[in-house]
């Protein structure tokens, strides 16, 4: 990309339609969704302006105000002043407006205006202006401001798209400015105070933007990006400050009394009609926010949604597992004269890929049915319903898409902690996702469900366990995520506030567009690690090698048929392996788990990615390659286990003490690479990521200890 | 004149004052909730926090222990932005 390239910005409140004009203008696909706060990080494409003029156009999170407060909106603003490393100021800023609440569409409309950048305003959502019978005389507002374009558009029919273009074209020639608001004049004088002492302390006139950022918000970023910092800087601001209030504003909300009071005189005539209907929202949530019946639709809803994940995924699973094998079946035959590679090959690349892609159908569906949520209107009702019950730890109700979507895999459900914009509330929801039970968890609490506590106490106890397994780790997250937030996070709380936005049909496009991307953002992550990690450990437990296993076997005990002699092979080839070798010298360490070295086989081979224990606990009890958690082989073979030595000896391995202790385990431990690298991703550095590694991983451990000694003490 | 959470669900007030150095109350002024503006409690989520007020045309949830410093005055006869065709 040459430094010549046009860039124009797309900026607007939250839910006002960006991205769903992004993609109209560019052809790509943002993600879009009714939920403030849906574009968390900006994305640009190429947007053909007529005339052979192409312009990168950059999405942009939505912001209510230029004073940022959150790390998002600090995006924004640093994006528009071209203070962001690696990007330029943009030529030109178009500015989506909701025309259902334009004037405080507009407040933001009027501080960009203090930028001096060419700006045009998109007002979106005609349609609903139009069901409203709100009128809006664009031209005389385009009159009003400066003569900058204005443009009804209704973006998700495609209504108006063809003007922005003619728009974006016409403010990127002309380089119109929209008019700025004329100061009080003790304001006004105010800002020259600050301008000149920061001209004479660095030597460089700020922009008047600037200066009303350092004279009009609390925090000080402005002052240290423009490098100023002498040591009056304090004194000066207050100063500019007290002549402020010496027109009569209080300094910290003259802003938006200016503006506002600019605004109003601006619309006077410019919006006509509006029937007083004011949409669906006040009977729907009459019903869905109701002191009672709004909880019990809530729970109703999450329920039925969680019957619905499994039910569904059942059977897409299974279909993919039966597929593996069958593949794993046609190679093997064909690979028979090079044992490495074929065990490379069925072991180690289809049961990698095999290990991610039997997640894929859970994934997609909880991301399909949370999308329906999102765009439908009720995730933010879910947002006000649930904000209680997590504001006393520290949380907020917009905690909770997150938290749900860590249910289907923690990697979306990281990424989605974006739209918090309390940046203490995000990192301690971004520390509790991982504790969400995933569906890679599944696998093993199935595995050890169906084989010893359905047997032994009916298949009611066994989905009380399901159950309460899939409630530990929140059990656990809630009270860190409390100590998290009250004592160690040292970061000033925002406040919680939520705009309800309308309610409205789904769009599938836009529903399936973004089940699509969550998958693929799983599939990239996660995939490519799983993948990867399975082909290594796959390597640790294979080699070395001894060419003589097998007829050592034979020798010893003629009496075994052939297939017993290569399990057993298999079995004494992974106890000798690097992986086996590994596991018995850790082994001590989990003994007070009652795991034994095959069990801490499993669970080491099952620190990059969780999932691989089902698979490895079939490799290390000799039942062949290729277990699944539902196989009866596996399920025999673990129940007839028993300790060889110790004080333990012949009793059975897997007692009610120890598959509970390896469950709680599994729930607990932080168990998967992919999770640890976007957890560093999205808290800036490895340290959060490395706390919580170990802060999971010795939790799980003590857990698993106390599980395993009380239970052994009871029964 | 009475703080926001004394306001019962449905009634109407005009806001008084509010406190420009908290966050809260400058996100509610940048949404347009300024001295002078009339405003309605819509409801209280079914916990009892927080409340959903409606403003300028639209709905915001906020929470009380955060919004204390927002001083209404109660009036019956304030309608917020339009007038209610239900009584
Ligand atoms: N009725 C109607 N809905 C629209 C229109 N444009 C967008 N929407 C809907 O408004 C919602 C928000 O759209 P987005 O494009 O995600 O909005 P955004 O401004 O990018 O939002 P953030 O990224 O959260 O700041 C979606 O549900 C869209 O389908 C429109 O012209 N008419
Ligand atoms: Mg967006």
């Amino acid at each position: 990309m040459s430094s010549k390239q046009i860039t124009v910005a797309l900026v607007g409140n939250p839910n006002t339609g960006k991205s769903t004009l992004f993609n109209a203008l560019t052809g790509l696909r943002q993600k879009v969704g009714n939920y403030p706060g849906v574009t968390v990080a900006r994305k640009s494409g190429r947007c053909d302006c007529g005339d052979g003029l192409k312009v990168e156009l950059v999405d942009l999170p939505g912001l209510y105000s230029l004073a940022a407060a959150s790390p998002d909106e600090q995006v924004v603003t640093d994006v528009l002043l071209g203070s962001l490393e690696g990007s330029q100021q943009p030529d030109a800023i178009v500015v989506v407006l909701d025309v259902t609440n334009l004037l405080r569409n507009l407040f933001l409309a009027s501080q960009l205006a203090e930028l001096n950048l060419p700006l045009a305003l998109v007002l979106n959502q005609a349609d609903i202006a139009h069901e409203q019978g709100l009128k809006i005389d664009t031209q005389l507002l385009s009159q009003r401001l400066g003569g900058v374009p204005v443009v009804l558009t209704s973006a998700w029919k495609g209504e108006g798209i063809a003007s922005v273009r003619r728009a974006i074209a016409e403010v990127l020639n002309k380089k119109t400015k929209m008019t700025k608001l004329i100061w009080p004049s003790q304001v006004e004088s105010a800002l020259g105070t600050i301008v000149q002492a920061i001209q004479a302390d660095t030597g460089q006139a700020p922009s008047s933007a600037d200066a009303q950022r350092i004279l009009f918000s609390s925090n000080a970023h402005t002052s240290d990006r423009l490098g100023w910092s002498q040591p009056q800087r304090e004194l000066i601001v207050r100063q500019a400050r007290d002549q402020v209030r010496s027109a009569g504003y209080n300094p910290m909300a003259a802003e938006p009394l200016i503006h506002y009071a600019h605004l109003r005189k601006i619309l006077e005539g410019v919006i006509a009609g509006g029937t007083g209907k004011q949409g669906n929202a006040a009977a729907l949530d009459r019903v869905l926010l109701h002191r009672v019946i709004g909880p019990i639709l809530f729970t109703g809803i999450m329920l039925g949604l969680f019957a619905s994940v499994f039910w569904l995924a059942k059977f897409p699973m299974q279909w993919i597992q039966s597929g593996v094998d069958f593949l794993k079946a046609i190679i093997a035959p064909a690979l028979v004269s090079t044992p490495m590679l074929q065990s490379l090959v069925t072991d180690g690349i289809i049961a990698g890929v095999g290990a991610f892609l039997v997640f894929l159908p859970q994934i997609l569906i909880l991301f399909l049915f949370i999308g329906i949520l999102e765009d439908s209107g009720y995730m933010a009702r879910a947002a006000f319903i649930m904000d209680r019950l997590f504001s006393w730890c520290g949380l907020n109700g917009k905690s909770f898409v997150p938290l749900l979507s860590g249910f289907a895999c923690a990697i979306p459900g990281l990424l989605s902690t974006r739209t918090i914009e309390d940046p203490k509330a995000r990192l301690a929801t971004a520390f509790a996702v991982p504790f969400m039970s995933c569906s890679a968890r599944f696998p093993v609490y199935a595995l050890m469900c169906a084989a010893f506590i359905g047997p032994l106490y009916g298949p009611g106890w066994e989905s009380v366990v399901m159950v309460g397994m899939h409630c530990v780790g929140l059990l656990f997250a809630v009270p860190t995520a409390f100590v998290l937030t009250r004592f160690v996070l040292k970061v000033k709380p925002q406040p919680f506030v939520l705009e309800l936005p309308r309610y409205q049909m789904p769009k599938p496009s836009d529903v399936l567009w973004r089940m699509w991307q969550n998958a693929a953002e799983f599939v990239s992550k996660a995939g490519t690690v799983i993948f990867a990690m399975t082909i290594v450990i796959w390597a640790l437990c294979y080699f070395p090698r001894d060419a003589q296993m097998a007829d050592r076997i034979k020798a010893a005990e003629p009496t075994l048929s052939e297939h017993e002699i290569q399990s057993r092979t298999q079995a004494a080839m992974i106890e000798q392996s690097w992986m086996g070798r590994f596991g018995k010298a850790v082994q001590p360490v989990f003994d007070p788990c009652g795991f034994d070295w095959k069990i801490t086989v499993g669970v080491l081979a099952s620190f990059p990615a969780r999932e691989v224990i089902v698979s490895t606990l079939g490799v290390t009890y000799s039942i062949g390659k290729g277990a699944e958690a539902d196989s009866q082989n596996l399920r025999t073979a673990m129940q007839e286990a028993k300790w060889m030595d110790g004080p333990r000896k012949s009793t059975p391995i897997f007692s009610l003490a120890a598959v509970l202790a390896l469950m709680v385990f599994f729930a607990l431990c932080s168990q998967c690479g992919p999770t640890i690298a976007t957890l560093a991703q999205e808290t800036g550095g490895w340290k959060w990521a490395a706390i919580s590694f170990f802060y999971m991983t010795i939790l799980a451990w003590v857990m698993a200890v106390v599980v395993y000694q009380s239970v052994i003490r009871l029964i | 004149m009475t703080p926001l959470s004394q306001l019962l669900p449905g009634q109407f007030g005009k806001l008084v004052s509010l406190n420009p150095d908290q966050a809260v109350d400058q996100r509610l002024m940048a949404l347009g909730l300024l001295p002078g503006m009339a405003l309605k409690l819509v409801r209280r989520a079914p916990l009892g926090d927080p409340v959903a007020i409606e403003f300028g045309g639209q709905v915001v949830s906020l929470r009380l222990a955060e919004a204390e410093s927002l001083i209404v005055d109660v009036a019956a006869d304030c309608p917020v932005q339009r007038p209610k065709n239900t009584p």
